[in-house]
């Protein structure tokens, strides 16, 4: 066998020849190909996005309006599943074998080794019972996850709702919102979304082949600890707010109330409203359906949005205006022979003394009285034509905030409408008009629209005697106990201020003696001074409409309401006004000589047309309200 | 045995080589289960347990080979070469199976991979045909019956179903060889295996073309032309034929999921979801282990289970990962120095029967060796064979221990021996 001798040669070139391949092999892939380690870091790195507390908002005292509220997704990771017998579970989350059998399927299609949902939202209790048992049921977990909560239910349409972010929002967030975000939808939500969002947190965790978490990436030194939204400290006034609201239960309109040196709107309640917490959780999009194919339309927010015929309320304004332009004087008086008349135009005015003046005249609310007031002032002879005339008095007019937006921290407000000269160029043709086309005008008719918001805001501006503030919902931010304003515009009105004297005496005589005579006199304690107004509109029944500002002397509360359909003025919008006002001055409240005006308003039908009990989407549901009894006299003028 | 042999005497750096290597698997067999929630050491329920009690059985296999007379095995070569043989056939007929495998015998608390013992009952009787006088290698009839030696525990295990652990005995050829087997039946199948892998990559009319070439420069060297001639063209046409089969077996009789399993380990394909998954997840973790690596329990893939079957088949995943380059490396070395340790020692050797039981061991050891670290690099086939010494798993230990017992047994009885 000694011929075979040198054969080992060729074993030992066979195992130092695979010897050094792996030696090559292993070089190549740990010392020069890159991919590996990156692949590797794929594998097993993982960041997380930690979701930080949105901001809550307070009311003006520190009461909670919005809250956060854990609710439970029950989760599973298929790979992970080792139960045999189910029955326990399905017990435990009251669904049968059946549908178990079914949902797991159908995740397992989805994913076998990402967790997905199973159940979302779960109780409360039933999350209890599971989380002491998840020893037993492995593969399931529970991700807690955040949704507002609302305390008190009110002011919907104000706090608005948070949803998930769709496609556009999350491209024109430059990469801050991924795919299942939240983002405010609507109200304060919206519009201080960046406020209250805070900063997303980011966390490097290491996973194994299962997407089980099992640590920090260097010991945390990339993570970025999630930052809790700023809170919102509101200017709402939860009890008023919530007194407000009861208040319109049943009707259709608005009630927007200011604290007119702050310009900080302590209740705005539109009705018909609903409960806030029925756009969160598993029936979200069914209730917000509903929501949306109300014909009554409780996801319209009336306060800002809608514009109603300011009425006689307007002439507040005008009278203001003819000082202001000097075409009258307090001592000023015009007979009224039970209307103005120019030609065959005829504009009627209900019965009262003649003639007035000023003072008189607002208390009595003469419609006469403010046509020659208008007519003076669009036909001032300083002007060489109708066109100065009229955008002078229309300057007049914005200037009280009216027909302009005031700039509130809301989405949608409305502008409100009052017409440009070419608008009646387009009825009447150029030149075709005059001061006496558009009479209408001066008793807030015809063409003019106003919200509730700028009615409330003007009679703000007549309380300070000569401004307001851009009013607001929200007075300031809270971080961490640090506490910083926001500043808001102060716009001042070029009128002397003397001016307002006779203005504000007429208005306080309007409870005592004038039109709203019918309830005022019961509030007489705190020198209420208001307007009435009846709009008529074409769609119907005229809208009761009151502006109000108390007391008198260093005021404290500016109140605007618009009823629709509700006939006149004094009849329901003057004592609504009364009441939130008289809630939010007197100590005890609501007043004993007061509360049956309070029930007639409350319990009140005043046209059984449209009356629609539209709360009936809220959890608690009221039926009383159609039982309760019915005024019927209230609409019999 | 002119002189008293004494345990003391026994090869050191044999034994170094092995009691490192078993020191190393359990070190990171401890580092594969890490992940898995156990970080104690001494637990008999985890698996470091578990090879630490093996190690003990082997341990006392050990001691008691060094103290019977080593003739026990020689003798008993062929009766326990029928025992193996008969306790496939068990595991064929009473087996368990396992992952796919019918290759365990279980009875009780005790388990058995038959295979195991399987490659020591050939190598004794190979290695006692072998050292028969009048046997010749050469010889067709003689290469016949220890071809038929060899396939016999061959085809049980394929019969098992155990593919890895069949394609071990081939490695056996290397002793045949050595013994004086045409050396055709070593460089035929490996020419076809380049051949077959080439003709799968490339148009096999290119490797035609370059064999031609070849073939011309052959001729224009040689003097006897004609016989020259005759060869390359014999060559040439089944060379050409061969691959054009394998190209049309390839494309026209193998499955799509076995086509891509192939292509994958080509590199034309990759899978990540099926075949290719193990493979890639090996590389990701030795890849990522960088020239130093990433340090013991640190390594992410290793402690994240990413890999597959990482405590057995996988191992050298773990060391490529954790202990990098230099980890790698000192392993390859620790391996090929045994492998040519225990070559060394056979060829030293006057006793016949010792240098080819020697061959025996160091060819069964070569081919773990060379498969399974080949498959962890991504060089062969996924083929379940343990890596010696490191992988867990008993029967493997127990086996390896057995065969390397007995060689230094033999060696250190025989050292002084003269033909």
């Amino acid at each position: 066998m000694i011929i075979h001798k040198s054969r080992h040669k060729v074993v030992v070139f066979f195992i130092i020849f695979v010897g050094v391949v792996f030696f090559l092999r292993l070089f190549f892939l740990q010392v020069f190909a890159e991919k590996y380690k990156q692949f590797a870091e794929k594998n097993v790195l993982s960041r997380k996005i930690i979701k930080p507390p949105r901001g809550l908002i307070y009311d003006r005292n520190g009461k909670i309006l919005v809250s956060n509220a854990p609710v439970y997704d029950l989760m599973v990771i298929p790979a992970q599943l080792n139960l045999e017998d189910a029955s326990e579970l399905c017990d435990i989350l009251q669904i049968t074998k059946e549908e178990y059998e079914e949902k797991l399927s159908e995740i397992k299609k989805f994913s076998y080794r990402k967790p997905s949902i199973f159940i979302n939202n779960i109780p409360l209790e039933t999350y209890g019972i599971l989380q002491e048992r998840f020893y037993e049921f492995k593969g399931f977990f529970v991700q807690p996850e955040s949704i507002r909560k609302y305390p008190y239910e009110i002011a919907a349409h104000v706090l608005g709702y948070i949803g998930e972010v769709n496609k556009e929002e999350i491209e024109s967030s430059e990469g801050y919102y991924l795919q299942g975000h939240n983002i405010g939808k609507s109200g304060l939500e919206k519009v201080y979304e960046n406020e209250l969002r805070g900063v997303y947190g980011e966390k490097y965790v290491l996973m194994d082949v299962y997407n089980t978490e099992q640590g920090s990436y260097l010991d945390g030194e990339l993570d970025r600890p999630a930052v809790t939204g700023t809170n919102l400290l509101s200017s709402l006034d939860l009890e008023l707010q919530q007194y407000a609201e009861s208040l319109l239960k049943g009707k259709k309109g608005s009630i927007v109330a200011i604290e007119p040196e702050t310009g900080e709107i302590l209740a705005i309640v539109s009705s018909p409203s609903y409960n806030p917490s029925v756009l969160y959780g598993r029936d979200r999009s069914m209730n917000y359906n509903s929501l949306a194919a109300d014909p009554d339309n409780p996801l319209f927010n009336r306060a800002i949005t809608a514009m109603y015929p300011p009425g006689s309320t307007f002439k507040v304004a005008m009278a203001l205006i003819g000082l202001k332009e000097g075409v009258i004087a307090p001592s000023t008086a015009y007979s009224c022979p039970g209307g103005y008349y120019i030609g065959n135009l005829r504009i009627a005015c209900h019965a009262h003394a003649s003639p007035l003046n000023l003072k008189q005249s607002l208390t009595q609310s003469c419609n006469a009285y403010y046509c020659h007031v208008f007519r003076n002032v669009i036909d001032l002879n300083t002007f060489p034509s109708i066109y100065d005339g009229y955008n002078n008095w229309r300057n007049d007019v914005i200037e009280f905030g009216l027909g302009q937006k005031l700039g509130v921290d809301l989405f949608n407000e409305a502008k409100g409408i009052l017409p440009k000269t070419d608008r009646y160029d387009k009825i009447y043709g150029r030149n075709r008009w005059k001061s006496t086309n558009i009479l209408s005008l001066a008793i807030g008719q015809a063409e003019i629209s106003l919200t509730p918001l700028q009615l409330a805001n003007f009679s703000a501006a007549i309380a300070n005697r000569g401004y307001y503030i851009t009013p607001h919902l929200v007075k300031s931010y809270m971080d961490e106990g640090r506490q910083y304003g926001k500043k808001y515009e102060k716009h001042l009105i070029q009128m002397d201020t003397s001016k307002y004297r006779v203005v504000i005496d007429a208005m306080a005589n309007v409870p005592r003696i004038g039109t709203a005579i019918r309830y005022g006199p019961y509030f007489k304690a705190y020198q209420i001074c208001g307007k009435t107004g009846t709009a008529q509109n074409p769609h119907g029944e005229d809208h009761s409409v009151f502006i109000s500002f108390a007391p008198k002397y260093n005021p404290k509360i500016a109140v605007a309401a618009v009823i629709e359909n509700a006939g006149q003025g004094a009849h329901w919008a003057a004592p609504i006004c009364f009441l939130v006002t008289e809630y939010y001055l007197s100590e005890a409240k609501p007043s004993e000589g007061t509360r049956w005006i309070e029930d007639i308003i409350i319990k009140g039908v005043y046209h059984p047309k449209v009356i629609k009990r539209v709360d009936e989407i809220t959890i608690v549901q009221e039926e009383n309200a159609t039982e309760s009894e019915t005024i019927t006299d209230e609409n019999s003028e | 045995m002119q002189e008293r042999s004494y345990i003391k005497n026994i090869d050191f750096l044999t034994t170094t080589l092995v009691i490192v290597l078993i020191l190393i698997g359990i070190l990171n067999i401890f580092s594969a289960e890490y992940s898995e929630g156990n970080t104690k050491w001494i637990d008999f329920s985890s698996s470091v347990g578990k090879q630490i009690k093996w190690l003990g059985v082997s341990l006392l296999v050990f001691v008691v080979v060094m103290i019977i007379d080593v003739r026990f095995f020689i003798n008993l070569s062929y009766p326990i070469y029928v025992i193996t043989l008969l306790l496939l056939v068990a595991t064929l007929l009473f087996g368990n199976e396992v992952a796919g495998s019918k290759s365990w015998l279980i009875y009780g608390g005790f388990s058995l991979q038959p295979s195991e013992l399987a490659k020591f009952g050939t190598i004794l009787a190979l290695t006692r045909f072998l050292d028969t006088t009048d046997v010749n290698v050469s010889k067709f009839r003689h290469y016949s019956i220890a071809f038929i030696m060899v396939g016999l525990p061959m085809g049980l295990i394929v019969l098992q179903n155990d593919i890895g652990s069949a394609i071990v005995f081939i490695s056996l050829i290397i002793v045949l060889y050595r013994q004086g087997l045409p050396g055709f039946f070593l460089f035929v199948p490996l020419l076809l295996a380049i051949l077959f892998i080439l003709a799968l990559l490339v148009n096999f009319l290119y490797i035609t073309g370059i064999l031609i070439l070849v073939a011309l420069f052959i001729i224009y060297l040689t003097t006897n032309r004609k016989r020259a001639i005759a060869i390359s063209v014999a060559s040439i046409i089944f060379a050409t034929a061969f691959m054009f089969s394998v190209d049309y077996l390839f494309t026209h009789a193998l499955q799509p999921h076995q086509q891509s399993r192939i292509n994958v380990l080509l590199g034309k394909d990759i899978d990540l979801q099926g075949s290719g998954y193990n493979v890639h997840q090996s590389l990701i973790a030795i890849g990522s282990g960088g020239f130093s690596g990433k340090g013991f329990l640190n390594g992410t893939q290793t402690k994240f289970n990413f890999i597959p079957e990482q405590k057995t088949d996988f191992i050298f995943c773990t060391i490529g990962e954790e202990y990098g380059l230099l980890g790698s490396v000192v392993l390859l070395l620790l391996f090929t120095s045994l492998i040519l340790r225990i070559l060394y020692l056979s060829e030293k050797q006057k006793f016949r029967y010792t240098r080819i039981f020697g061959y025996g061991v160091l060819s069964i050891l070569f081919v773990h060796f060379a498969i399974n670290i080949g498959m962890t690099l991504g060089l062969f086939p996924v083929i379940g064979i343990p890596l010696p010494f490191i992988s867990y798993g008993g029967s493997s230990l127990l086996g390896f221990t057995l065969m390397m017992s007995v060689f230094l047994k033999l060696e250190l009885e025989y050292r002084h021996y003269f033909n």
